[in-house]
């Protein structure tokens, strides 16, 4: 440990390395975490099968891929598909759950998940697929720094999105109908807004921005059908992090834990890596648990 | 016309139904032995576990188109009962379970992975049910006293073990001793991984050699690269992977990716990842332990010498670009079940356990004999490196059929 340290000390280029490369582990993570803060925050349905429309986004890409479209151009038909499949889920699974209490949801798109990768698995086979970006790797400080440009562009559509929804949430009438069922569904539907095409679309627009996080996976990491867990339990600490309603929170939270995922990585090896982005969470939470309660005390 | 197509359809009908009572009573005649296995079919392991299928199938299909097993002058033909564990150790037991208790298998076949076979030995043991496995090479398997385990394949020290002593070799030669070396090692964090380590481990310190990266990946870890700017970093001569096919599949990647090397660069599943399919050149150099490589000169009766099996596999199953050992050791554990059949003329699994101990016969997958304690004493593993997208074997010496490439170019 203290070897590792002593690394970044003598040789400070490195933490430029891991910075890098958290920001834009972080910024994938971010598009997933997004999705999910909005289906949460709009819908209350926590979306268990969140990893599972990113492999299947990534899936998808790769079939269009491998008919000769550029990989990172495949990103809007992949959105574009990924939209319709999330609509459709919509009404097949989540319509019928939304009302309902919380384990019944959560048994929903569990159950959605499961589907998901059964069919993936049955569809392309359980072999471990990459996509290649045909992009190329920008090296810094003598070569010591390196950062895929696939990686930088992952950094930059997260940038585009969250400006993307800001003004979409904003100006548009969809997003202030978004906006209005957040903050009370049974007020917005009292003042017109079709709630249940405002769920529908928000359900779909996490499946495409998912789609679109799968295609970036395929490029960055691996597919295969049973590794979606990683992203719906990363997607999960996230908006716990952030917390709901909170976009730019989200964004924040999550390059933030990238980074920290890094130095943990690097400097108490592989093994506690995951430990640390949990054990972050349970410090977030105790903290906002002791804001809250100063906040009660406040009031009383 | 309408005459014509009636009377057509009438005389397919006829030769449809004949053919069909041909085929009852003919296998209405033929005995059948059931193997039994619960395999990944879906989960982290379903590729694997597929390949391994694959394998047992193939063995079926020869040893059933060569006329099948004779005991007491009756043929027997091979079919499998398979169940899908899902790559979970809890389901493996209780399928296992399943196929001994309400299908009445009484012959097995292992699951996929080292994980799965512990969760499955002690319910054969409990049974007294025979299983010959080829997935399954973690060495803590083989010192529990099982009486009833076999595995074809070498235990999992002996897959990136050998590096060790392999590299000291080649830097002594560059006048570096070894001690002076310094090993930077990955592994997953399950069975099979954490064994292969141990065998390294025990051949660092018999060299006294340096460990200076020592991380263990945990099994849903989609990014290594915390781990590659370390080697990055502290320059090792020697990195060692061992996760999978998704850990070699990352390695490979994120090596690229960050422009790491190393003078020794050896991954365990290089083969399965599709390494020299989804890296190319990048993937050159990268040394990979197999159980089995197409190029060794083991034959057998059935399917011929190793490259006959190779091109065997490739014309049943043409989708893979090449063979992997996970395959070829899977379909050897089909002839040691027919030779113990032939060799015990019985059906009795207590004789049949008998007849497994002590065999010991010549397969295009190597030589098999069970030690005392179940594993195969008598095959080595071989180290392959991956040469202008080709694997070549380069150690030991005796099975080598190209030279090593020392140190590692990368070439990216």
């Amino acid at each position: 440990m203290w070897d590792n340290l002593q690394v970044l000390i003598t040789a400070p280029v490195f933490n430029v390395q891991l910075l890098l490369n958290g920001i834009t582990v972080g910024a994938v993570f971010a598009l997933v975490g997004y999705g999910l803060a909005l289906v949460w925050g709009v819908t209350s349905v926590k979306n268990l099968a969140q990893g599972d429309f990113v492999m299947m986004g990534g899936y998808i890409g790769y079939v269009l891929a491998k008919h000769g479209i550029h990989p990172i151009l495949t990103l809007i038909p992949v959105a574009i598909i990924m939209f319709g499949f999330g609509w459709l889920c919509y009404l097949l699974v989540i319509k019928r759950v939304i009302q309902l209490d919380l384990f019944t949801s959560l048994l929903g798109t569990f159950g959605l998940a499961l589907v998901l990768e059964q069919v993936l698995n049955l569809v392309f086979g359980g072999d471990v697929r990459t996509a290649h970006s045909g992009f190329g790797t920008i090296r810094m400080f003598h070569g010591m720094v390196t950062v895929t440009e696939i990686r930088l562009i992952a950094l930059g559509l997260c940038a585009l999105l969250a400006v993307g929804m800001a003004l979409f949430m904003k100006k548009s009438r969809m997003g202030q109908a978004i906006r209005a069922t957040a903050q009370d569904p049974r007020a917005a539907r009292v003042l017109g807004v079709n709630t249940d095409l405002v769920y529908a679309f928000t359900f779909s627009i996490n499946a495409a921005i998912c789609g679109a996080a799968g295609v970036l996976i395929s490029m960055i990491w691996v597919l295969q059908p049973y590794y979606g867990i990683t992203y719906s339990v990363r997607a999960f600490v996230i908006v716990t992090a952030a917390g709901l309603g909170n976009l730019p929170g989200v964004i924040l939270t999550a390059l933030g834990l990238g980074v920290i995922e890094q130095y943990s990585g690097f400097i108490l090896g592989a093994q506690i890596q995951q430990a640390t982005v949990v054990s972050m969470l349970l410090i977030i939470l105790v903290w906002r648990q002791l804001q809250l309660r100063r906040q009660r005390l406040a009031l009383q | 016309m309408s005459i014509l197509i009636s009377r057509t359809a009438r005389l397919a009908g006829a030769a449809a139904v004949a053919a069909a009572l041909a085929f009852s009573s003919q296998a209405s005649a033929e005995n059948y032995i059931t193997l039994g296995s619960a395999i990944s079919v879906s989960g982290k392991y379903s590729k694997e576990g597929e390949d391994a299928m694959n394998g047992y199938n193939l063995g079926v299909k020869m040893i059933n188109e060569h006329g099948g097993v004779k005991i007491n002058g009756e043929t027997y033909k091979f079919k499998i009962k398979y169940y899908d564990d899902e790559s979970t150790p809890a389901r493996t037991a209780e399928l296992v379970e399943r196929l001994i208790k309400q299908d009445g298998v009484k012959y097995l076949l292992g699951p996929y992975s080292s994980a799965t076979t512990k969760a499955a030995a002690p319910v054969t043991e409990q049974y007294r049910i025979p299983m010959v496995e080829a997935e399954g090479a973690s060495r803590a398997l083989f010192s529990q006293g099982y009486r009833y385990l076999f595995a074809a394949l070498s235990t999992s020290e002996d897959y990136l073990g050998p590096v060790i002593p392999l590299a000291a070799d080649l830097f002594k030669k560059k006048g570096r001793k070894p001690s002076s070396l310094k090993v930077a090692m990955a592994f997953e964090n399950d069975p099979f991984s954490l064994d292969v380590r141990a065998g390294v481990v025990a051949q660092v310190k018999k060299l006294g050699m340096k460990i200076v990266v020592d991380d263990k990946l945990p099994r849903d870890l989609s990014d290594m690269t915390a781990t590659i700017t370390k080697v990055k970093a502290l320059r090792p001569d020697i990195f060692v992977v061992s996760g999978h096919d998704k850990g070699a599949a990352t390695a490979g990647r994120q090596l690229k990716e960050l422009g790491a090397n190393a003078p020794i660069v050896a991954f365990t599943h290089c083969e399965s990842a599709g390494l020299t399919v989804k890296y190319g050149k990048a993937a050159n150099g990268i040394l990979c332990p197999t159980q089995w490589a197409e190029t060794l000169k083991y034959h057998d009766k059935l399917f011929g010498t190793a490259m006959d099996y190779y091109k065997l596999f490739k014309t049943t199953y043409p989708k893979y670009h090449i063979v992997p050992y996970q395959a070829a050791q899977a379909s050897a554990v089909i002839q040691i079940w027919a030779d113990a059949f032939q060799r015990a003329q019985s059906l009795d699994p207590q004789k049949l356990r008998d007849a497994l101990a002590a065999t010991d016969m010549e397969t295009f997958y190597g030589h098999i004999k069970f030690g005392p304690r179940g594993n195969n004493i008598a095959k080595p593993m071989v180290l392959r490196q991956i040469q202008n997208d080709k694997y070549v074997v380069v150690s030991p010496v005796k099975y080598a059929s190209g030279k090593i490439e020392f140190p590692r170019k990368a070439q990216y």
